[in-house]
């Protein structure tokens, strides 16, 4: 977007603000009833990234991510987007500060229509921008073009997800959290869907979270990423610095995706 | 009447051909009249009647004349149906595509084409018809009040789908709305005189009120735990009714309640009269049929203003927290209030329904507002298919007008004796007739969900094959 580049251009004279992070998790502790889930949690977004989280099955990946949205909260730590604590907005608000977020497993609408879905996407901003959105999207996503008036839960798992990310660009976020869009897909699914996420980044400059268990691919594609070890940040680095890391590999790659 | 069993058979040998086998049809009709025959001569053929100490045996052969081609017809029919189905299946249509399911009209869309002009054109013309039928507007009475007390329910029911079908917020409690609207009417109108129009808008934004306290205590609940609470809140305002005596004389209920007046002219034998204004000659079905046509507005308007909704975003947003809520609060839906305004719509279209029931019957008591009636619009709402208006309207027919259809079939007593009252297995035929909608239509009537946006083709998929909740 071009708003990203006009805002750095006018922070620069300002150096400690420009390098201010998009969003920035300090000490997050999130607890499901008395068991912990995160336990105290570092993490920072730069404005124009593509940062990735992985982590085993079971290692608070997705929570970190339902943590930043509200739900559930965090009991410690704060939670900052654009310079503004989030950590006690509620969920529906924060989800109209412009992030947007697509959570795991698509939940999309599968009674509703495709476009019924965009429109639910839509309808937290006004609608004067809906038809240019929708356009957009639908030149993303060819696919969904050709299925705009049949129903979400027809569609194939791949167009599921297409349809879980174009729901949540409908809304034109500046921050875009993305929780396994690869899961349950075929390899050139995922290849499409990951080269869709690195032209949102690059063309647009979105701002962009990912969650993923499909190591190699997120962090060939991440600027930055962190790995997630049982509710507790172990490593970071740029997405090569972990692909080379042989601990990363050992645990991540190895016999995996290559 | 059990007749071996030839209908897989034959219907398997009929598929393969591609139609109906008719020899081998007709030969098996013929056998099931013949058994029927056979069996009637004990069952039916006499029958026994005593007076005094005389046994006397009436023989009834028109009977088994008229059963016997009525077994045949039915042999015959279920064949023809088993044989078009079997070939159906076993030759896919050549419209069937094989990547995107669409292209075969819906149900939804065969009823709806025909079928909702059809239905409104008999609901206005209902009370002529009756008139034209019976030959006069005193005979007509029963049907008219028949056709005034199924639309109290289609209405109610249409007011539950917003709750039910469209929210997706299972309420056990629909009746407490209508009591509410009942009561308000009744008391606003016996204490001070207020006339039926302005306590009308009151008994629903009354009504509205009660539904947003009794939603903010349950937004957290979902499903088996909502339903219970919503139960509970049903029965308490039963009880309150029943119990706060001072103000609503308790069961022993509020009597006279001022009748519906033409927007102000009264329906009685006056000189200034409906009738003596209209020069009609005073018929007391004046008020009946303008009744009527109050609850027809009433229902149509309730249809009318969901419909709207259903297209606006706060309509959108029920729909989408019926399939997914934790999606709708990450796509920033404010799931507090659209659960309250849910609750609160559906609750004002309750209490209109409830002021109407009171102006109606002038009489009301907390027994007409017990947990059946909860249970009744509950069912109409789920047979006629969730969130599908035209469904519910016919699942409201079905439920309400069936009974009294029932009551009528006094035919019946011909077959099966005298003292045959076919109201009293209403119960098991409702029950059949659920358990059946269990085995054929398990989403209602119409399970079939409307797009509330049409891009430029309509393409519709059956809601059977669609899973609900998580995609």
């Amino acid at each position: 977007m071009s708003t990203a580049g006009a805002n750095i251009a006018m922070q620069s004279p300002i150096a400690e603000t420009a390098r201010q992070p998009l969003l920035s998790v300090r000490g997050v502790k999130t607890y499901y009833g008395n068991i912990i889930a995160l336990k105290g949690v570092d993490m920072d977004v730069h404005e124009g990234e593509i940062v990735t989280l992985i982590g085993a099955n079971g290692a608070g990946k997705s929570t970190l991510m339902m943590t930043i949205f509200g739900n559930p909260r965090a009991r410690e730590g704060t939670i900052t987007y654009a310079g503004k604590d989030i950590t006690q907005v509620p969920t529906h608000e924060i989800a109209q500060m412009s992030i947007a977020q697509s959570p795991e497993g698509r939940r999309i609408f599968p009674r509703m229509t495709v476009f019924e879905n965009l429109q639910m996407g839509a309808s937290i901003n006004n609608f004067a921008h809906f038809d240019e959105d929708l356009e957009r999207v639908c030149t993303l996503f060819p696919r969904l073009k050709e299925r705009l008036q049949q129903r979400g839960g027809t569609l194939s798992g791949g167009e599921q997800q297409m349809l879980a990310i174009a729901r949540a660009l409908m809304s034109r976020p500046k921050l875009l959290l993305l929780d396994e869009p690869s899961l349950g897909l075929a390899p050139l699914i995922v290849k499409q869907i990951f080269d869709i996420i690195k032209e949102l980044n690059e063309k647009d400059g979105m701002t962009i979270f990912l969650v993923e268990q499909n190591a190699y691919h997120a962090l060939k594609l991440a600027h930055r990423g962190y790995v997630m070890v049982t509710g507790n940040i172990t490593m970071s680095g740029t997405g090569k610095e972990l692909l080379a890391d042989p601990q990363v590999r050992a645990a991540y790659l190895e016999g995996g995706h290559h | 009447m059990n007749a071996p069993s030839i209908t897989t058979t034959s219907s398997d040998v009929s598929a393969t051909r591609g139609r109906i086998d008719w020899a081998a049809a007709l030969k098996d009709s013929a056998k099931a009249a013949l058994v029927m025959f056979g069996l009637s001569i004990p069952l039916l053929a006499y029958r026994t009647d005593q007076s005094g100490a005389d046994l006397l045996l009436d023989p009834r052969w028109d009977l088994v004349a008229i059963l016997c081609p009525i077994i045949f017809a039915l042999r015959l029919a279920i064949h023809a149906f088993t044989a078009t189905r079997a070939y159906r299946k076993a030759v896919p249509s050549p419209r069937q595509a094989t990547e995107v399911v669409h292209a075969e009209p819906s149900a939804f869309q065969k009823v709806s084409r025909f079928g909702i002009p059809f239905f409104l054109g008999v609901a206005l013309a209902f009370p002529f018809i009756v008139y034209v039928v019976q030959g006069g507007l005193n005979e007509s009475r029963y049907w008219i009040d028949l056709g005034i007390l199924i639309l109290t329910y289609v209405m109610l029911g249409w007011g539950l789908n917003i709750v039910v079908g469209l929210a997706g917020l299972l309420d056990l409690g629909y009746v407490a709305f209508y009591a509410v609207g009942a009561y308000s009417y009744a008391l606003l109108s016996t204490t001070f005189g207020w006339s039926f129009w302005i306590c009308l808008p009151l008994a629903g934004i009354l009504a509205a009120f009660w539904g947003i306290i009794l939603g903010f205590p349950v937004l957290r609940l979902r499903g088996d735990y909502l339903a219970i609470v919503t139960l509970a809140f049903g029965e308490i305002i039963r009880l309150v009714l029943i119990n706060w005596v001072e103000l609503t004389n308790g069961g022993a209920g509020i009597a006279s309640i001022p009748r519906a007046t033409f927007f102000g002219i009264p329906f009685n034998s006056d000189e200034d009269g409906f009738a003596a204004l209209f020069g009609l000659e005073y018929s007391p079905m004046h008020r009946i049929v303008f009744l009527y046509y109050l609850i027809l507005i009433l229902a149509l308007l309730t249809n009318f203003v969901t419909m709207r909704l259903r297209r606006l975003p706060v309509g959108r947003a029920w729909e989408a927290l019926r399939e997914d809520e934790i999606a709708c609060r990450s796509l920033g839906i404010n799931t507090r209030n659209t659960k309250l305004t849910a609750f609160s719509i559906g609750a004002m279209f309750g209490g209109f329904a409830g002021s109407f029931f009171a102006v109606r019957q002038g009489f009301i008591s907390p027994e007409s507002f017990n947990f059946l009636e909860s249970a009744i619009i509950l069912a109409i709402v789920v047979m006629g298919g969730m969130g599908s208006q035209i469904g519910v309207a016919i699942a409201a027919i079905v439920l309400v007008g069936g009974p009294e259809i029932l009551r009528n079939l006094t035919f019946l007593q011909a077959v099966f004796g005298e003292g045959f009252d076919p109201n009293e297995y209403r119960l098991l035929l409702f029950g059949a007739g659920m358990v059946a909608m269990m085995v054929w239509r398990p989403r209602g009537l119409i399970s079939e969900r409307q797009p509330s946006v049409i891009l430029k083709e309509r393409k519709a998929i059956s809601g059977s094959l669609v899973k609900e909740g998580h995609g």
